[in-house]
C-alpha cells in the first residue's frame, strides 16, 4: 500500500504543476492589466502603482513571472487582497472550512442514499422500485442546483418557515442549541448538493451492481450456500463500488461548481462565494488563488479516491 | 454401487428469451449413486451445465425456470425447496466446482476468507478454528506453504492453483456429492491431469460421489465408472464406461467416440479425422422426434415422429434410440 | 463450452444467431431499440416541442421582450401574459422564448466544439505510436482535473472585455462561453475515440484496407471513425445538456451574457430576489431549463441503449 501511495503522489505532483501552468497561462494571456482597477482607485497614487508593478515583476517575461508566482504560492505568500485589505491566505483559510464542511456533508449524504438505493434497484431490475428510482435519479441530475436551491428556499423558508435561508457563522447560542441552529441552516445547501450527487451516483451504483452480479464468483458465492443477502452485501457491493469510486472522483470538479452556486444562493461564506465576489470586485489575486486552491482540492480528492480504490481492490496494491 | 444419492427425473429447465423459450434441458433422467463417478458428456450447448446448475438451483430465475421434473436428494425433492433450505444443501451436501478458475474466485477477498466463510456458515466454527480447517484443506489439495498462502489473494495464484483452491473450497464441508463442471477445460494440458488426479484422491479420501461434466471423452474414459451422454437437452445413452466405449448403442455416442483423435489408428490408416456432420439443432424450437435425427445416418421415418424413450437394452445400459 | 457460465448461455447463443439472421441495417436496428424506451420517445417529443416553440414562438407570440410597462409589474400568469411579468412589466413568455434560442444555441455550439476537439485529439492519439498517444491522454487527465465552473468564471473575468470589443457584447460572450465549455468537455470524447482506434487498429479489415493501398486519412475516416460514432453521439447529447446547465449557471451568477439578454439563467438571476412575492418569475425559467435538460438526458439514455445494447436478461 505504501508503494502504491507513493506512486499516486508522484503522479499528483505533475498534475498540480500542469494545472498551475494552465491557470497562469490563462492569466498571462489575458489582456489588460490586473492592476488596472487600481488605476481608478484614487487612494493609490501612480508611483505606488508603478512600484507594485516592479515588485510583482509584471514587466518581466512570462516564464519568469510563472516561476516567481509558483515559488510565492509554494511558500504561502498568496498575495494581498486590496478589496478586503488582508492577506489572501488568511482570507481563504477563514472561509475554506465552511466550504469543506458543506461539500463533505453533502457527499456523505449522497453516498448514504445512493448506495442502498442503487444496490436494491439493481437486485430487482425493471421492478417498480427500480423504474421509480431511475426516473427520480434522472430528475435529480437534470435539475440544476440553483433551481433546486431556489425551490427549497421557496418551500421551506418562505412557505413553511421551517429553515433559515441565510447562513450565519456568528450564531449567538451555546451548547446543543448552537449545533441545532447550525444544522438547520446547513440542511438546505447540504440537501441540494447531496441530492444532486446522489442522483448520478445511484445510477452508477446500479449499473455497477448489475455488471458484478452476473460474474462467475457471485455464482460461486451462491453455490456455497451463503444466502442471497450475504452474497449481495459482502461479495457484490464491495466489487461494485470499485468503479463507482473512480466515477465519483471524476465528478469532483463538477461538485465544486455546484458548491459555488449553493454558496451564492444561501449566502454561505465559503470560498465559492469568495470567488464570485472577488470577480465582481476585480480582485485578481484572490481570484487566482481561489481558482488554484479549487484545482488543488480536486487533485487532493483524486488522491483520496485513489487511496480508497487501493483499499477496496487488493489487485492494485498487491501486485 | 451404493444407494442412489441424487435422482434427477424428467428435469426440464427452460429460459425465456426475446426470441422465444429455449428448452435448454428438456427431460433429463440421471442418477448418481454413493461413491461412484458419473461422467456426463456431450458437446457444447447440450445442457450439461444447465443440468448441474439446476440441481443446486443456481439458474438465474427470471429468465430461467425449472418447468418440470424432480431432483431427489436422498429421496427429498429439491425443486420446491425455498432459498433458505437450498442454502443448507449447497456446499454442505452437494458442492460444485466451476470451469473458469480465473473468474470464479472473488478478487477482493483472500482465498482463506473465502474458504473459511463456507466453513463458518455450515459448521458454525469460530474464526480461528475455521482458519485452521482452511489451512488443512489447502494442504490437502497440495498447495505449498498453506499457512502463508491462506492470506493471499486469488490473483496471486496461477490458474491450476486457483482450481485447487476451488476444490478445497467445495470440499471444505465434506459434501456427499461433488459436481465438477468441466473443471479442467480452461487449464493447460499438463495441469489437467493433476487436477483430475486430485479429484480422484479427494473422492477416495472423502468417500463421496462425483458428477464429472466434460466434453472430452478421454477424460471420461479415465475417471468415470458410469457415463451419461447428453444431446440437445436430453440423455441419449447411459452405460458403464467400458461398455460405452466397447459397444456404443446410440449413433451419436458412436460418432463421438470415433471422432476422438488417436495416434495409432490415424497413423496406421491415414484416415481423416471423423466428425459428425451437421450442427446442433436450435433449442428454441426443438424438432419433433429424435433430436439427433437430422444428423443421424441411420435415421428412419419413425425417428422423426416421436422422441425415443430411454430404455434399458442391457444391464445398466440405457439408450434412447429405436435401434 | 469454454468461457464463463452465464445462466442463460444457450439462450444467448440462440438469440445471437437469430439476431444475425435478420436483415442488418444498423440505423434501423438502433431506431427499433430506441423505440422501446417510452421515456426516451416521450422526451424526444417534448424536446421537439420545445425547439419548435423556441424557433417559431417569437414570431407567433407578438409581445416584445423588453417592453417595459410599470403598470403590469410582477403579475401572475394571466391570459394577456401566460407566464406572468417581471418587475419591469416585461412579458415572461416572450423573454423565455427568446432566451431559449440562446441557451440552445450555446448548447449545440459547445457540443460541436467538444466533439470536434475530442475526435481530432482522440484520433491523433489513437493512430500514433509511441509517446504521443500517452502524452495526449495525460493532457486529457489534466483537463479532467480542472474545475470547470471556476475556470469558466476565471476566463470570463479575464477575457470578457476584450472579446466584447472585438465581437460585440453578445457575440463576444457567446464565443467565450462556447469555447470554454466545449474546451472542457472534449476529454471523454477523445478517450472514446482513442479506445476505438486502439481496438480496431490491429483488426483484419484495417489491415486489408491498408494492403489495398488506403492512405492513413482514408483509413481513419472511412473505416475507424464510423465505429466510434455510437458512443460519441451519446456523449454529444450529454454535452448539450451539460452546456445548457453551464451557461445557465453562469448567467445565474450574473456573469454570463449581458443583462439585457434574457437567457433562462439570467431571468432566474433577476427573479431570485423576488421569490416571496413573485415565485412564478423564478419557477418558469427554472422549469424550462429542467424540462429541456431532462428530455435531453432521457434521449441520451435511450440512445445509449439503442446504439450499444447490453441487455439484462
Amino acid at each position: 500500500m505504501g508503494q502504491y501511495l507513493v506512486r499516486r503522489l508522484l503522479i499528483a505532483i505533475p498534475s498540480l504543476l500542469g494545472i498551475s501552468i494552465v491557470l497562469f497561462a490563462v492569466l498571462a494571456l489575458a489582456p489588460g492589466d490586473p492592476f488596472e482597477e487600481l488605476a481608478t482607485n484614487p487612494a493609490i497614487p501612480p508611483e505606488v502603482r508603478a512600484a507594485l508593478r516592479t515588485k510583482f515583476g509584471l514587466d518581466d517575461p512570462v516564464p519568469v513571472r510563472y516561476v516567481r508566482w509558483l515559488a510565492a504560492m509554494a511558500q504561502g505568500d498568496w498575495g494581498f487582497s486590496f478589496v478586503s485589505r488582508m492577506n489572501v491566505d488568511t482570507l481563504i483559510l477563514q472561509r475554506l472550512p465552511t466550504t469543506l464542511f458543506v461539500i463533505g456533508a453533502s457527499q456523505v449524504l449522497a453516498l448514504l442514499i445512493a448506495i442502498p438505493v442503487g444496490v436494491y434497484a439493481a437486485t430487482r431490475p425493471y421492478s417498480l422500485f427500480d423504474q421509480l428510482a431511475n426516473t427520480l435519479a434522472f430528475i435529480g441530475f437534470s435539475l440544476p442546483t440553483f433551481f433546486t436551491g431556489l425551490l427549497l428556499i421557496l418551500v421551506f423558508s418562505i412557505y413553511l418557515d421551517w429553515l433559515p435561508f441565510i447562513y450565519r457563522t456568528d450564531i449567538s447560542a451555546t451548547g446543543w442549541r448552537w449545533y441545532w441552529e447550525h444544522l438547520r441552516q446547513a440542511l438546505m445547501p447540504i440537501a441540494v448538493l447531496g441530492l444532486f450527487q446522489a442522483a448520478s451516483v445511484t445510477r452508477y451504483v446500479r449499473a455497477s451492481v448489475l455488471d458484478v452480479i452476473r460474474l462467475d464468483y457471485v455464482t460461486t458465492a451462491r453455490a456455497k450456500g451463503l444466502g442471497e443477502r450475504v452474497v449481495i452485501t459482502k461479495h457484490v457491493v464491495r466489487n461494485a463500488l470499485i468503479p463507482v469510486v473512480t466515477l465519483v472522483a471524476l465528478q469532483m470538479p463538477a461538485i465544486f461548481g455546484g458548491a459555488i452556486v449553493t454558496e451564492q444562493i444561501f449566502r454561505i461564506p465559503g470560498i465559492g462565494s469568495l470567488l464570485i465576489s472577488s470577480i465582481l470586485a476585480n480582485d485578481t489575486p484572490v481570484v487566482m488563488a481561489v481558482t488554484f486552491i479549487l484545482a488543488c482540492l480536486v487533485v487532493l480528492f483524486n488522491l483520496i479516491a485513489d487511496i480508497v480504490y487501493g483499499w477496496l481492490d487488493p489487485r492494485i496494491t498487491y501486485r | 454401487m451404493g444407494e442412489p444419492l441424487l435422482e434427477i427425473r424428467g428435469l426440464k429447465t427452460h429460459f425465456a428469451t426475446d426470441d422465444g423459450m429455449v428448452h435448454a434441458v428438456d427431460g433429463v433422467d440421471l442418477t448418481v449413486h454413493a461413491g461412484e463417478t458419473v461422467g456426463v458428456v456431450g458437446e457444447s450447448g447440450c445442457g450439461k451445465t444447465v443440468t448441474a446448475l439446476s440441481v443446486l438451483k443456481l439458474i438465474a430465475m427470471p429468465p430461467g425456470r425449472i418447468v418440470e421434473g424432480q431432483i431427489l436428494w436422498h429421496g427429498r425433492d429439491l425443486v420446491p425447496l425455498g432459498p433458505e433450505a437450498m442454502d443448507g444443501v449447497r456446499a454442505k451436501e452437494i458442492a460444485i466446482v466451476f470451469q473458469e478458475p480465473m473468474t470464479s474466485l472473488n478478487p477482493v477477498y483472500t482465498v482463506g476468507e473465502q474458504i473459511a466463510e463456507t466453513i463458518r456458515r455450515h459448521e458454525g466454527l469460530s474464526r480461528r478454528a475455521a482458519l485452521g480447517n482452511t489451512v488443512d484443506m489447502l494442504r490437502l489439495v497440495q498447495i505449498p506453504n498453506p499457512e502463508r498462502r491462506v492470506h493471499d489473494y486469488p490473483h496471486q495464484f496461477s490458474g491450476g492453483m486457483r482450481q485447487r483452491v476451488m476444490i478445497a473450497m467445495a470440499l471444505s464441508c465434506s459434501p456427499k456429492l461433488l459436481i465438477a463442471d468441466e473443471p479442467t477445460t480452461a487449464l493447460d494440458v499438463t495441469i489437467q491431469a493433476q487436477i483430475l488426479e486430485l479429484i480422484q484422491d479427494m473422492k477416495a479420501r472423502f468417500g463421496m460421489a462425483v458428477m464429472l461434466i466434460t466434453h472430452a471423452m478421454g477424460v471420461v474414459a479415465e475417471t468415470a465408472q458410469r457415463v451419461v451422454v447428453m444431446y440437445a437437452g436430453r440423455v441419449v445413452e447411459e452405460a458403464p464406461v467400458e461398455q460405452l466405449f466397447r459397444q456404443p448403442r446410440h449413433p451419436y455416442t458412436a460418432g463421438l467416440i470415433r471422432s476422438i483423435p488417436r495416434i495409432d489408428t490415424a497413423a496406421a490408416r491415414k484416415t481423416r479425422l471423423e466428425a459428425i456432420g451437421g450442427t446442433v439443432p436450435s433449442l428454441l424450437d426443438p424438432p419433433a422426434g429424435c433430436r439427433f435425427a437430422p444428423r443421424c445416418r441411420f435415421a428412419m421415418a419413425t425417428c422423426r415422429q416421436a422422441v425415443p424413450p430411454l430404455r434399458e437394452v442391457e444391464a445398466g445400459h440405457k439408450v434412447a434410440c429405436v435401434l | 463450452m469454454v468461457g464463463s457460465i452465464p445462466a442463460s448461455l444457450t439462450a444467448e447463443a440462440v438469440a445471437a444467431r437469430r439476431r444475425r439472421a435478420r436483415t442488418f441495417s444498423p440505423w434501423l436496428e438502433a431506431w427499433r431499440r430506441f423505440r422501446r424506451h417510452p421515456l426516451a420517445v416521450v422526451s424526444g417529443a417534448i424536446l421537439l416541442a420545445i425547439v419548435l416553440a423556441i424557433l417559431l414562438g417569437p414570431w407567433l407570440w407578438g409581445h416584445p421582450i423588453n417592453a417595459i410597462d410599470f403598470t403590469a409589474r410582477l403579475q401572475s400568469p394571466s391570459w394577456q401574459h401566460p407566464l406572468g411579468t417581471d418587475d419591469l412589466g416585461q412579458d415572461l413568455l416572450a423573454r423565455l422564448l427568446y432566451g431559449g434560442r440562446i441557451s440552445l444555441a450555446v448548447g449545440l455550439a459547445a457540443m460541436v466544439v467538444a466533439i470536434l476537439f475530442g475526435t481530432i485529439i482522440g484520433a491523433v492519439a489513437g493512430i500514433s505510436r509511441g509517446w504521443v498517444g500517452s502524452a495526449l491522454m495525460w493532457l486529457a487527465d489534466l483537463f479532467l482535473s480542472l474545475p470547470q465552473l471556476p475556470l469558466l468564471l476565471l476566463v470570463i473575468y479575464l477575457f470578457r472585455d476584450s472579446l466584447k470589443n472585438a465581437f460585440g457584447p453578445e457575440g463576444g460572450v457567446f464565443i467565450l462561453i462556447v469555447i470554454v465549455i466545449g474546451g472542457l468537455r472534449w476529454m471523454p470524447v477523445a478517450r472514446l475515440v482513442r479506445a476505438q482506434f486502439l481496438s480496431l487498429r490491429e483488426k483484419e479489415f484495417v489491415e486489408a484496407a491498408r494492403a489495398l493501398g488506403a492512405s492513413r486519412t482514408r483509413l481513419v475516416i472511412r473505416h475507424i471513425l464510423p465505429n466510434a460514432l455510437g458512443p460519441v453521439i451519446v456523449a454529444g447529447t450529454i454535452d448539450v445538456a451539460a452546456a445548457i446547465i453551464a451557461e445557465s449557471t453562469l448567467s445565474f451568477l450574473g456573469l454570463g451574457f449581458p443583462p439585457d439578454i434574457p437567457t433562462w439563467g439570467r431571468v432566474l438571476f433577476d427573479a431570485k430576489d423576488y421569490l416571496d412575492i413573485a415565485p412564478h418569475w423564478a419557477l418558469f425559467p427554472g422549469a424550462a431549463i429542467f424540462l429541456t435538460v431532462l428530455s435531453i438526458n432521457f434521449i441520451g439514455d435511450g440512445l445509449r441503449d439503442a446504439l450499444d445494447p447490453r441487455k439484462v436478461m
